[in-house]
Order: structure tokens, then sequence, then C-alpha cells
């Protein structure tokens, strides 16, 4: 691997969208109870963007603040990523938007559908730019308005899902960071390869139909605790690392009962398992920088610990990887 | 495999996945109703048994094993033909 230089995660931001909408709200003009939404979702409340939180600004804000972290100035930007599943019009994208908001005019910017999985792979994207020599430093957002695009009187999908944005600042590794106390150490110097996939012939399991969204909820909760695990494994392996050196999980914040039967299955042991889904809802891909942000913020995860990133949804795809916090 | 050693291996997925008591796991009882599990647990239920069993329990057949004794019979059936 002479000559390639790694790619690592200099800082995260989020946003979290302005507006709350709690079980007791849903309680009251629903048939459902808050009981009922808990024991299902393990959702208490869920954050609902206002309508002048565009996924534009929302992006833009949490891309600042991660650029902020990392003490990067935006014009040092070389390439903008927006992963969004949510956007009112295919044309045009939107990542150019963010990067102008953000005053990176030396980037290039393109949009990236992932499903919940889009900022998972915009990560992969961003650090193999970044080995490769494209791109110095990479902005990767992930932005989304689920609630546009969910039927607020269907009672299986309002209780799930939630608005926001997360963002990450990915670079090159400091000359010298892969010898010295780094080279006894586990895992990857910062982003681990990606392990992908998708399963393009169950589309329909998770899809937008006559404008809402709609889901086949106890297909996607299999999928996800069988068929994934071996996925979220692969991504370890590839690391070099073991699912028990990890200290934290953040997989997809689909719902609570997902990711707890998914960390059961994975066994990683020592690990904190990421539950921004209780307050925050699932915001596709979203959903991963923003848990990933508040594991960093409350100090549940601490830097130059491994952290497994794992996404999936629409689709359906998937990917994950192992990364170092910064 | 006997419906009795099924009924048994039954018992102790629900007792693992979903703390039903062993006692509570009687051939009437429907899984929803009386044993109060919801979809989600069922599909937890589901591939603790296709592992445990060696059976494959699609979602469009798992959706009409209402009582106990419907899946213990399907998972007999299953086995069977397997």
């Amino acid at each position: 691997m002479t000559g390639v230089r790694d790619a690592v995660l200099l800082g995260i931001g989020e946003h979290r969208a302005a507006g709350v909408l709690t079980n007791a709200d849903l309680e009251a003009r629903l048939d459902t109870s808050d009981e009922w939404i808990r024991r299902r979702t393990g959702i208490v409340t869920r954050r609902i963007a206002a309508p002048e939180e565009s996924i534009v600004g929302m992006g833009a804000d949490a891309g600042a603040k991660a650029l902020a972290a990392a003490g990067i100035d935006p014009a040092e930007l070389d390439l903008v990523i927006l992963a969004s599943c949510t956007a009112q019009r295919p044309i045009p994208g939107l990542a150019p938007q963010v990067a102008e908001q953000l005053g990176a005019s030396g980037a290039g910017a393109f949009d990236v559908n992932g499903g919940c999985a889009g900022f998972c792979y915009s990560l992969a994207m961003a650090a193999d730019s970044v080995r490769a020599g494209s791109a110095s430093k990479v902005l990767v957002v992930a932005s989304e308005r689920l609630t546009d695009w969910v039927d607020q009187d269907d009672r299986s999908m309002v209780i799930l899902f939630g608005d926001g944005a997360g963002a990450a600042v990915v670079g090159a590794a400091a000359s010298g960071a892969d010898t010295g106390p780094a080279a006894t150490r586990k895992g990857p110097v910062g982003i681990g390869p990606v392990a992908w996939g998708h399963e393009g012939a169950n589309a329909p399991v998770i899809e937008i139909r006559d404008e809402f969204m709609q889901m086949q909820g106890s297909a996607v909760f299999r999928w996800a605790t069988t068929v994934l695990v071996p996925v979220a494994r692969r991504a370890c392996e590839l690391a070099g690392i073991e699912p028990s050196d990890l200290a934290a999980v953040v997989p997809h914040q689909a719902n609570l009962r997902i990711l707890e039967a998914m960390a059961r299955s994975l066994g990683a042991t020592d690990a904190v398992l990421a539950r921004d889904v209780v307050d925050n809802g699932n915001s596709s891909a979203a959903s991963v920088p923003l848990a990933l942000a508040r594991l960093v913020e409350s100090g549940e995860v601490q830097s130059g610990d491994l952290a497994l990133l794992f996404a999936f949804g629409a689709g359906l795809t998937y990917a994950g990887q192992v990364v170092r916090i910064p | 495999m006997t419906q009795q050693e099924i009924l048994a291996g039954f018992a102790e997925i629900l007792d693992e996945i979903a703390g039903v008591a062993a006692a509570d796991v009687t051939p009437e009882k429907s899984f929803l109703d009386d044993l109060d599990l919801d979809s989600l647990t069922m599909v937890e239920v589901a591939t603790a048994a296709e592992d445990k069993f060696n059976v494959s329990i699609p979602d469009d057949d798992l959706k009409d094993l209402k009582t106990v004794q419907d899946a213990v019979t399907y998972v007999e059936k299953a086995g069977v033909a397997a």
C-alpha cells in the first residue's frame, strides 16, 4: 500500500430539526398509544423540520458544524457529497447549493441517493477520493425531510419518521500517522474499507407509492436482523478487527427493536449502541451521522475509539465501515 | 421430531425471546392475543424456529400461523418435506 494515503474522519456535525412530535401528540389525533408505539419501535419523540428548514439549509448547517469541528475552512474543500432520498425534485441536485451556501467555491459537488444507506456509501466514496488523490478534503452531508413523504394519517408510518441532517469531514491522515503508536493499534487508521451491496429484487419492500412512504416492516426487520448481520461482521473483518473490539455500534436508526436485535447477533459485547432513534425517529440517510454526532457530544465515545457505521434501507441497499472517532 | 418435541422447542424460543413462561405455551394459545406477542416478535420467533428446526418459514406463511398448534403443525410438515 506504499504511496496510498489513509483517509480519516476530521470532524462531525449535526442539525436537529426544530419541531418535536411526541407520542402524546400522536395519541391525540390517531388510534394509537404511547405504550403501543414504545413497545414496537422504542421511539418516544421525532424531530420534524419546520417549513423553512430545507434539505439544503439543514445540510449546510450540519456541514458548517462539521467543518468547525475539524478546523477546516470551507474554501479548502475539494468535494461536497450530499446523501438524500427525500428531495422534492430530481433536478437540480442539491449538493451544489450546499457547497455554495458554505462557501466551498473550489469543490466538486454531487448528490447520492443510496436510500437510508446514503451516508455510508458517500463516506466510502469520500475516503476513496482521498486515498486516490482526487480530493484532499471532502465534506459528506446527509440531509432528509422524510416527513414530507409520510401520510400523516398512516399510523404505521407516522410513528417512525423524523427529519434532520448530519455531516462529516474526511481528509488525509497526517503523514506518520501510521507509525508509532498507531502501528500497534488494531483497526484502521481512519476510515476502514466498506462492505456494501444491494437487493434490487426487493425494491418494493420500501418505496414511495402514491406520493407516500410505504414499507413492509416485518420483511425489513427480518432482513436487517438475519441477512445484514453477516455484512456488518464483514465490515469488521475488512477493518481487521473483531466486533468485540468496537467501542460503538452506530446502525441506521430504523427502529430500536431492529438495532437491539442486530447488536445482539453481532456480538459487539463492549460497544455502546447508538439509540438516537428514540428521540429523533428514523431520518433515513441522516440517521447515522446524527447518531454518531450525539455519541461524540455526550462523551459516550472518545477520540481514537472504533465505531461501526452500518446502514440499510430503500433500494434495497446496505453499506457499512469501521471508523476511528476524530 | 414429535409434536411434543416441537412444542417444547417453541417453549424454549418463546421464553428466550419474549420471556413467556413455558407453562403458558400450550397448543390452543394465540400468539398475538393470548401470549401478547407482536408482529416483529413473531419474526424473531420465526427466525429462531428456522435455526432450531432447520426449516424455512417465509413471511407469507408466518402470517397464517395464529396459534401455537399452527406453528407446531407447520414445522412438523416442513420437517417431513425437508
